[in-house]
């Protein structure tokens, strides 16, 4: 595993195998700037569990366990913003092909759940294409509104 | 730490206490391997309490989501119990408060499986 903790303040940067272990590794890392902000247990449970699932989609289904690929992760921080970047080098998806979890036909469906949860969790969410390939998302939780 | 389940009978409903996290991985792996077993020898009517886990991800819920419809087809029922804030979030997010039957007293639970 590759990792530079950046000279500035509140930034994390680290490329991560692709492994369940990495999972673990990022929601630490993250929950870890997290804290430094003041979110209470509410809220970092829902960044771990966004962090977790951004994770599980990009060693996945993204690099799809695939040694040679890595997950790169960004953290930072301002006073009240929290940011987090993952990026994958896999294939890459069309978002607006995947199914509608909430939709009455998908609610049984065994997964596709992941994007919802991040969605309903984060303050800010943004998916794009990254060059020459991959995925990356990036999500942004406000300290001024933890509750 | 991963999920640990533990199943006792209340008259003829099997109640499962779930301890942990249900996550992608053992937790999941785990809770899919009980419910498969459990109607693979017959329990058709099954009580999950949920009262100690602390975390369920996108696969755990997953994995909730199968063993109901495992259940189901059998001519089985699966029922929650004592969800958690955090729990109960989830499914109401995911809109599946509204696919399963929650409780949150173990007695009127049992009672509502006659």
């Amino acid at each position: 595993m590759a990792e530079r903790e950046a000279a500035e303040a509140g930034t994390v940067e680290k490329l991560l195998d692709s492994t369940l272990e990495s999972v673990d590794t990022a929601e630490e890392d993250v929950l870890a700037e997290a804290q430094k902000l003041g979110f209470d247990e509410d809220d970092l449970h829902r960044i771990g569990m966004s962090v977790r699932e951004c994770m599980v989609n990009a060693v996945v289904h993204g690099n799809r366990y695939n040694a040679r690929k890595k997950v790169r992760l960004f953290v930072s921080h301002a006073p009240d913003r929290l940011e987090v970047v993952i990026g994958d080098e896999g294939e890459g998806f069309d978002m607006n092909n995947l199914p509608d979890p909430l939709a009455d036909e998908n609610l049984m469906r065994h997964s596709g759940r992941g994007l919802l949860l991040i969605q309903a969790f984060m303050d800010e969410f943004q998916i794009r294409n990254r060059e020459p390939k991959g995925t990356e998302v990036k999500m942004v939780k406000y300290a001024a509104k933890a509750t | 730490m991963s999920v640990k389940l533990t199943t006792r009978q209340v008259g003829d409903v099997t109640v499962i206490d779930a301890v942990g996290r249900i996550t992608l991985g053992e937790g999941a792996s785990t809770f899919r391997d009980k419910v498969r077993e459990l109607v693979g020898s017959g329990n058709k009517k099954l009580l999950l309490n949920l009262g100690e886990v602390s975390y369920i991800d996108s696969s755990g819920i997953g994995e909730m989501v199968s063993g109901f419809t495992t259940v189901t087809n059998q001519g089985g029922v699966v029922k929650l119990l004592n969800l958690t804030k955090r729990v109960k979030d989830l499914l109401q997010i995911t809109k599946l408060y509204t696919v399963f039957e929650v409780f949150e007293d173990e007695a009127t639970a049992v009672r509502s499986f006659a």
